[in-house]
């Protein structure tokens, strides 16, 4: 296994730079930003059609997110491997097509995170701000997104750690991230697939079980800032006296 | 773009027949990996709240290990890895009995594990300590107390992201078409290799996963709303 980790390990981690292309572990992460930090605004927009007062909106987007939510990622990558090109009228990378396909599917995922995040806000912030001449944008806007995004901030770290995870499938389309290097390796190997999928695994595991940890400790931070806001009403619900 | 569909010739011989066989697949593979994963996460749920710190610890890595790792990578390191293990008897037995199938299950199987033993983990939670009180004071015993009184609560407080691991379960057995399985995606991809009708092809399997994860979602509606204990 050590003999493994250290002639492997450059090509798990970082795959054939600087003498070819980034692969590995690094690649796995900046597809994962990538997808990610794309899919954040699309998700927000996804979540105001859900919610909208007009039925145009709320309607197909309502639809999108079932369809998105309802069908494998596989399926996906492969639509948009055969659609993208064919839309735009030229070829396109295998990156680009997994980093399309994440995007969507996280888009819909988020929009779904965003959505409870506005509904779980009491409904008196937006009589507030809308009794005080606030327009429906600006309530959303300045009153209700603000807080929203900043209660679902662990959410979006396991957000984070699902999309790591699902870079996982750009093996299916040849895209250099870490199981594909691994997958690699071990046919570099040939006898030793035991060591080889058991590093891959360990690695993950570090990385997003490190991720998960830091999600649990903002978690705890935000509920206990917002505790810290109104500490009469909380002392009154997690009162144990009180409770029985 | 001149749009021409065909969708009858993939759904005559021969290809209907691989199509058909695919979906008796995939109902195989989700079938095994659900059974073993609710087993596997009620007992895994249980033994979170027997008091014992060790296994409560066990337990905790366990679903840590299974939710940091992706699904892919449990497929390679079971059936690539896991089974050079078996002796060279069970090998040979496994190969020659569909072992995609019975690999597969098992990642997908306790990978899925450690979301329903969270789902149930968490319906437990919803249960106030003095039911346990309560059904051991009466005499049972902790399984008795945890069969008769506080799973029976639990799994229905857990109904609604059970149902929804159960869908994406349902959506993850595609990951086997990796290992060669013979399920959905891998056949039509197949068939998509053979005609070319790649619109047709993708149309069908996307059709057959959302009509079966709506339909689950749908049936998850009404067991929940069967189950529920009436409001008194």
């Amino acid at each position: 296994m050590g003999e493994i980790l250290s002639t492997h390990l450059p090509s798990l981690l970082i795959g054939q730079y600087p003498n070819g292309p980034l692969g590995g572990l690094a690649l796995t992460l900046i597809l994962s930003v990538l997808g990610l930090g794309l899919a954040f605004p699309l998700g927000i927009g996804l979540a105001l059609c859900r919610i909208a007062p007009y039925a145009v909106l709320r309607v197909p987007s309502t639809i999108v997110v079932y369809v998105v939510r309802g069908v494998p990622l596989v399926m996906l990558v492969f639509w948009s491997y055969f659609l993208v090109p064919t839309l735009i009228g030229q070829a396109v990378s295998a990156f680009t097509t997994l980093v399309v396909t994440l995007v969507i599917y996280q888009a819909a995922y988020m929009s779904e995170i965003v959505r409870a995040g506005i509904e779980s806000l009491p409904r008196g912030q937006t009589e507030a701000a809308r009794s005080l001449g606030m327009s429906y944008g600006r309530t959303m806007r300045s009153i209700l997104l603000p807080q929203a995004l900043y209660n679902m901030l662990p959410s979006l770290i396991s957000q984070f750690v699902s999309t790591i995870k699902e870079t996982s499938i750009g093996y299916v389309i040849s895209v250099h991230e870490l199981t594909y290097s691994a997958g690699q390796v071990n046919s570099a190997l040939l006898t030793k697939p035991l060591q080889v999928f058991a590093t891959l695994s360990l690695i993950y595991f570090v990385v997003c079980f490190a991720l998960t940890r830091c999600a649990h400790a903002v978690d705890g931070r935000i509920t206990r800032r917002r505790a810290g806001v109104t500490p009469l009403v909380e002392s009154k619900v997690h009162d144990p006296v009180l409770q029985g | 773009m001149a749009i021409n569909l065909n969708f009858g010739s993939l759904l005559a011989a021969p290809h209907l027949e691989h199509l058909v066989a695919a979906l008796k697949y995939t109902a195989a593979l989700t079938a095994a990996s659900w059974l073993l994963a609710v087993v596997l996460g009620v007992v895994l749920a249980t033994l979170r709240v027997t008091g014992s710190r060790s296994l409560d610890r066990g337990v905790a890595a366990w679903v840590a290990y299974q939710q940091s790792v992706p699904m892919l990578a449990h497929l390679f390191l079971w059936y690539f890895g896991i089974s050079t293990l078996l002796p060279a008897a069970a090998q040979s037995w496994v190969n020659a009995n569909n072992g995609e199938l019975i690999f597969a299950s098992i990642a997908i199987g306790l990978c899925m594990s450690a979301y329903f033993c969270e789902d149930v983990r968490s319906g437990l939670r919803a249960i106030p300590h003095g039911q346990q009180e309560a059904a051991r004071s009466l005499g049972l015993s902790f399984v008795k107390s945890m069969r008769y009184v506080i799973l029976p609560q639990a799994i229905r407080a857990s109904m609604p992201p059970f149902i929804n691991h159960t869908v994406i379960l349902f959506k993850n057995t595609s990951l086997a078409m990796a290992l060669g399985a013979a399920e959905m995606t891998y056949v039509v991809r197949e068939i998509e290799n053979q005609t070319f009708r790649t619109f047709e092809a993708y149309t069908l399997a996307t059709v057959f996963y959302l009509a079966v994860s709506l339909g689950l979602m749908g049936v998850g509606v009404l067991v929940t709303r069967r189950l529920q204990i009436p409001a008194r």
